[in-house]
């Protein structure tokens, strides 16, 4: 296996990772990056990829980068694991978590 | 690779700046109307201000497609009396709505005794907001079921397709609120500002009022700003300016990671509206009141996170074993009340204690009607701000409103603690023009004390952009004080001077742990004054060892002498009030009668030669709502004509 190389890194803020991109279908339009209201995002210096998520901690989740995105599935909402929501299935009372 | 340090990782390096820096640069502007904030109050002050021919600059922190509390969207329009299905006279709706306060309030049985009110907001609301309503719909957006996909809906009426909300309405008694699809207003309000020549500044921060020959209290004729990209700085000179900015949500709020849960508002609501006023020598009040923040509830606080809230109207709460709960329905019969009686409460928190209710509760979506589970679920919570990505993500996580309850989180959360406030609204005294009491400022939306909702925002932008407008044709230019920009250029860049000391997140926690520790639950002149003198304490020692990386961080820098600002009007305003209030969430042990007669009375605080002056007005210093606003809006042409 092949050593990778380690890097001395400070603490990630958390949460780090309000959504996740599929770069397959973005194709690094910067719309999420424009209707952001707290600046989450900087564009990608390399064109046409994924912007870069720069102030994850500052992410409102007011989910116009998913709601505003031309290109469905581009982004993914990705909610922080205190933050998932419960229901129960009315029938069999099967609890389920997001 | 879309993280900063998976690109790290790869490169062994940070990515670049992506914006070109121009610190050392400077821009100005003239504009007859400027409007700070482009949220929706700012962005209607633009169009209606731009109507008259005025030009007009707009200046945004954000980007103005998606900006504000209402950016992402919104449901309600509130308090719409003039409406054809109205069953109540818009000026005795207002006059109610100043006796009752708070949105709901109106369903109570007696009136209350200390309301404080924004008597001339409320009735510009009452008034104008359905004309407000019908230029929203010529802009495009979209405000009754055109498609037809609701038919059948209770509070929809097929000859005008508006669909009403339960809300304030018992039994329909009222049909004062129309359900709307609020996602489709933001990018039609740009749309407009752009096809009426309104100069739009995105991304720029505002950072102080400049004012004739600089001095403080004297006539307003413009603003500095600087771009949260680029750094470059901005002085606007004007006629007449429009403050639209927001209130303050995270002055109380220590950890500077938590933005996601204060979901009413986002991180850029940091109270710089009311700051900049102050240092400019406004007259604030109401600046004493304070919330509790709902932290930590589901995907959201509990309004979005269970199912007790008003976007879940017409839902049954049933208790873990599915037993119906004595909380309201939140729908016709009890008119969209959102939390039950103070006896219900009691009698649901003792079931909960000796097990007749079982906990978690939930809301029985599966257990309403069909078209109204699909008009709660689709309409309001996929059009209301921030809960249409909440819909999404339910859905795509598997959640079915036909055959799943939605957990609710009342009583499991605990209790929300008492020192983790939000500052309550307070804002610039205002006349009957919405101007304040400096020449040349006007005030719409939430920055005006006592705010009230999206229609209230909407409807006093309107109003307070052709008011602006107005004046600005009658008055002269200004002259902007080159020593006033030239202090407030220097206040602004010193985080840049130097890379180390403290960044913004340690100023942020340290004025907010100021604030929990000095004016929350236990308020005494002794403790007031000790949270002024560590606010002082940290502006002469902390604040000068600021640091910001680059404009993004020297923006959050720059909001944080915004808070510590608007922490000492705070205290100032706790000390001016020398009572206790149940309204204003104010409670003093040094003071402790609640709402005494002699103190049911505006408390004002401002700064005159650099020094704090109190003062009081009238609990109902606006006098005759109705005849006060005739004898302002004579030449007033109502629903715009193009």
């Amino acid at each position: 296996m092949a050593q990778k190389k380690i890097h001395a890194l400070p603490n990630i803020v958390s949460p780090n990772t309000p959504v996740i991109f599929n770069p397959d279908i973005c194709d690094g339009c910067n719309t999420c990056v424009e209707v952001c209201q707290v600046d989450v995002y900087i564009p990608n210096p390399e064109k046409g990829k994924p912007p870069i998520i720069l102030h994850p901690d500052e992410c409102w989740y007011g989910g116009c980068c998913v709601n505003d995105c031309p290109r469905p599935g581009a982004i993914t909402f990705n909610w922080p694991v205190q933050q998932r929501a419960y229901w129960k299935d009315k029938a069999t009372g099967k609890v389920y978590k997001a | 690779m879309t993280k900063w340090h998976d690109f790290f990782q790869k490169g062994g390096k940070a990515p670049p700046w992506p914006y070109p820096i121009r610190y050392d640069q400077e821009q100005e502007i003239e504009t007859d109307v400027l409007v700070i904030g482009g949220g929706i109050a700012g962005c209607w002050a633009a169009i209606s201000a731009a109507r008259t021919g005025a030009t007009v600059a707009l200046v945004e922190k954000g980007d103005t497609i998606r900006s504000g509390a209402g950016g992402p969207g919104c449901d309600h329009w509130c308090h719409v009396p003039a409406n054809p299905h109205s069953k109540v006279d818009p000026d005795e709706w207002a006059k109610k709505m100043n006796e009752y306060p708070g949105i709901l309030g109106t369903l109570q049985k007696d009136p209350v005794k200390c309301p404080y009110a924004n008597g001339i907001g409320t009735q510009i609301q009452c008034r104008e907001n359905y004309d407000t309503l019908l230029e929203m719909e010529q802009m495009g957006g979209k405000i009754r079921d055109v498609d037809d996909e609701y038919i059948g809906a209770e509070g929809r009426y097929d000859d005008t397709k508006f669909m009403f909300s339960p809300r304030v309405s018992p039994n329909h008694s009222t049909e004062v609120v129309i359900r709307i699809w609020g996602t489709t207003f933001k990018p039609a309000l740009k749309k407009e500002c752009k096809r009426l020549g309104v100069k739009i500044y995105d991304r720029v921060m505002v950072t102080s009022l400049l004012t004739e020959g600089g001095i403080q209290g004297a006539r307003v004729v413009g603003a500095t700003g600087f771009s949260n990209r680029t750094g470059e700085f901005m002085a606007f000179k004007s006629k007449a300016a429009v403050l639209a900015t927001a209130g303050d949500f995270s002055l109380w709020m220590l950890n500077t990671e938590l933005s996601g849960y204060n979901t009413f508002r986002s991180r850029n609501s940091t109270g710089d509206g009311v700051a900049m006023a102050w240092r400019a020598g406004a007259e604030l009040t109401l600046m004493e009141r304070t919330g509790i923040l709902m932290l930590g509830t589901g995907y959201k606080h509990t309004w979005y996170g269970g199912a007790g809230d008003a976007s879940y109207e017409n839902i049954q709460l049933v208790d873990a074993n599915g037993k119906k709960l004595p909380w309201p329905l939140q729908g016709w019969p009890d008119g969209g009340a959102m939390r039950p009686s103070p006896e219900d409460m009691e009698k649901i928190y003792k079931g909960v204690q000796t097990g007749e209710y079982a906990l978690p509760f939930y809301g029985d979506f599966p257990g309403m009607p069909d078209i109204e589970r699909k008009v709660t679920w689709k309409l309001m919570l996929g059009e209301e701000s921030t809960t249409k990505i909440i819909t999404k993500t339910y859905e795509k996580a598997g959640f079915d409103p036909s055959k799943h309850l939605l957990q609710n989180y009342s009583f499991i959360e605990g209790t929300s603690p008492s020192q983790w406030r939000n500052a309550g609204g307070g804002g610039p005294v205002i006349d009957w023009d919405l101007k304040s009491t400096l020449d040349g400022l006007y005030v719409a939306g939430e920055q005006t004390f006592s705010a009230g909702d999206h229609s209230y925002a909407a409807s006093t932008g309107r109003y307070a952009g052709r008011k602006a407008a107005d004046y600005s044709r009658q008055i002269g230019e200004g002259k902007i004080s080159r020593d006033q920009v030239a202090l407030e250029k220097a206040r602004i860049y010193a985080p840049i001077k130097h890379s180390e000391g403290i960044d913004w997140k340690e100023l942020h926690a340290g004025i907010a742990r100021t604030m929990q520790y000095f004016c929350s639950e236990f308020k005494t002149e002794l403790l007031l004054n000790m949270g002024l003198d560590s606010l002082k304490d940290i502006e002469e020692n902390h604040v000068p060892r600021l640091y910001a990386l680059d404009p993004h961080k020297l923006m959050r820098s720059i909001e944080d002498l915004s808070l510590l600002t608007h922490g000492q009007i705070v205290l100032n305003a706790s000390l001016a009030r020398r009572a206790s209030s149940q309204l204003l969430n104010f409670f003093r042990i040094d003071y402790p009668e609640l709402d005494p007669t002699e103190w049911c009375k505006f408390v004002t605080v401002k700064l005159e030669n650099g020094k704090v002056k109190a003062g009081e007005l009238p609990i109902n210093y606006w006098g005759d709502m109705k005849a006060n606003y005739e004898s302002h809006n004579k030449d007033y042409t109502g629903v715009y004509k193009g």
